[in-house]
């Protein structure tokens, strides 16, 4: 614990000057507002109309996502593996690349469906 | 048969020697140095990345405010302070006041587990100059780097308003994408570390750099760092030509100047990993790290050689932005999905069997052979299969496309020809039905309004 411990004071220091420096500019700025310049930004036309919460998202990045942790999980078990390999010797080796494998395969099913396609 | 390590053994992992008892007022001056170190970059950097660019391009850059302009950003900053403070009548307040501040505390913390030297006496006291390291320091880092990709989704979703939105889903989809590949590229130095903590790594580095052994990770890993602090050429989520300012278009005033220091010290934590992971830490350049019995390497020196090998990355990154044009969006995704991740793959069984073979007691020339040939084999073939797939793809896409006839309301308002198209002749109406002539009275009042 003692290790991470000194984490906090840099978290308070980062904390306090954000916080602190977004306070002292709502104080110092100037207040002149409108309600065009309270308008969210469209290039001088109407705005489109947002729904609450950003509304929907495409696909595309919910896939991302997803194989994102597929990928994220992967990595996190090479790391300890990665670190021990030396005492592991072959039988470690030949876990892994079984391993990798069975990851490779649905990403290769992915790739060939045209699931890593952007337009 | 596996042995696996005693108990013992693996309580010993749990610590990292000569961390962990500093006194606090020791921690204190370290936490503000580290402050005042990345602020004092990130003013740096700036102006540093405003007068490379402009040398680049035959212009002066900044030069007006204090000695020789160096403190542009300075002034910049508190103009900004100084600024109106705009929240939009759409956003969501609270997330929206949030988002800055969450993308640049986590900015701030990368620091607190990168060496900057060796053992020095602060004040009677002997410390390192570094704040803290844990077993898993690299891996903390990764942790710390996620949650400031939230600070920019949070800003794009709760802006309220389609740029913003579009931004941060961008970045979002970038940086986790580039994460992966960035993540690929460490396992190769835990291989040889066999340590997870910045301080072992750079103390396995005495001999031999990491970034001359594993030249593909290195390479991976500066192509991912680009891509995960959003610059250019991949600095797609604040691409102006189609999303304004991407996810910091509602953001004004102080606010901006946050996001802008959260980037620039996000630039400084990218590449002083990669100095610590990859280029040797604080350890001195080879030649003079010989001179006089490695005097170089030893008190406050260090801290030169690191910040100097930073520097010269942040260089790479103002150069590569002054020299390379933007990304498409599917490029982009494409090469990080398609080659980035891949090639690490691939490269990490490569690297892991040929250590296995060394441990195994297989000789080093003949490893060498065995290993150069597979690398060399993959290489030629990653060559020479896209150049085959690819064609194919060329050849049934140009067949169907045969002059089609150019119609310049397609889009629903009018768009004028490309060179080696024909505006088709304005069919005659009077007499025509009453439908016909309202549809061609408004087509011809479409171009002239």
């Amino acid at each position: 614990m003692e290790l991470y411990a000194p984490m906090i004071g840099l978290i308070v220091v980062a904390a306090v000057f954000a916080v602190g420096s977004v306070f002292a500019s709502s104080m110092l700025g100037p207040k002149r507002f409108n309600r065009v310049r309270l308008d969210s930004y469209e290039c001088g036309i109407e705005p489109t109309p947002q729904p609450v919460g950003g509304g929907r998202i495409p696909i595309k990045y919910y896939l991302t996502a997803m194989t994102f942790i597929i990928f994220d999980i992967e990595i996190i078990f090479l790391y300890p593996w990665a670190v021990r390999f030396d005492h592991l010797g072959l039988f470690g080796f030949v876990a892994m690349v079984t391993f990798l494998f069975l990851i490779t395969v649905p990403f290769i099913y992915e790739w060939r469906r045209g699931g890593l396609e952007w337009d | 048969m596996i042995a696996y390590p005693a108990l013992a053994e693996i309580r010993a992992v749990d610590q990292v020697e000569g961390f962990g008892d500093d006194p606090w007022w020791i921690i204190a001056i370290k936490c503000l140095a580290i402050f005042v170190i990345l602020v004092l970059m990130t003013l740096f950097t700036i102006v540093f990345e405003r007068k490379v660019v402009a040398k680049m391009q035959h212009r002066v850059g900044p030069n007006r405010v204090g000695p020789k302009g160096w403190l542009q950003s300075l002034a910049d900053g508190v103009k900004l302070m100084l600024k109106e403070d705009i929240i939009p009548k759409a956003a969501d307040k609270i997330v929206y006041v949030l988002a800055p501040i969450v993308a640049v505390v986590p900015a701030f913390l990368i620091f607190a587990v990168i060496p900057l030297g060796p053992e020095v006496s602060m004040f009677g006291q002997t410390t390192r100059l570094q704040l803290t390291d844990t077993p898993v320091a690299v891996l903390l880092v990764l942790a710390i780097a996620s949650v400031g990709v939230y600070g920019l989704m949070l800003a794009g979703w709760s802006s309220g308003s389609t740029y913003p939105l579009l931004g941060g889903l961008r970045s979002s989809a970038q940086v986790i994408s580039y994460e992966l590949a960035m993540g690929l590229s460490f396992v190769g130095v835990f291989l040889f570390a066999g340590t997870m903590s910045t301080s072992g790594i750079v103390e396995g580095q005495e001999r031999l750099w990491y970034g001359l052994i594993l030249v593909p990770s290195f390479v991976v890993y500066l192509i991912s760092m680009v891509g995960e602090v959003n610059r250019a050429p991949f600095d797609l989520p604040e691409a102006e030509g189609e999303l304004v300012a991407g996810w910091g278009t509602e953001y004004s005033s102080i606010k901006y100047a946050l996001f802008f220091l959260a980037e620039y010290i996000n630039m400084v934590n990218v590449s002083a990993l990669a100095t610590t992971l990859f280029l040797g830490g604080w350890r001195a350049p080879w030649p003079l790290s010989a001179i006089n019995d490695g005097m170089f390497n030893e008190g406050w020196w260090p801290l030169l050689w690191f910040f100097g090998k930073v520097i010269a990355l942040l260089f790479l990154f103002i150069w590569l932005r002054g020299t390379l044009p933007r990304l498409r969006y599917d490029q982009f995704m494409k090469f990080g999905w398609k080659v980035l991740i891949p090639v690490s793959l691939g490269w990490i069984v490569l690297v892991a069997g040929m250590r296995l073979a060394l441990n195994e007691g297989v000789q080093r020339e003949e490893l060498m052979m065995w290993g150069g040939g597979a690398l060399a084999a993959i290489l030629v073939a990653s060559f020479v299969i896209p150049l085959f797939t690819e064609r194919r793809a060329d050849v049934d896409e140009d067949e169907p496309s045969a002059e089609p006839e150019f119609d310049p309301f397609a889009g629903g308002h009018p768009v004028p020809p490309l060179p080696d198209q024909q505006v088709p002749a304005v069919p005659v109406t009077a007499g025509g039905t009453a439908d016909e002539t309202t549809e061609s009275e408004a087509r011809e009042e479409g171009p002239s309004a």
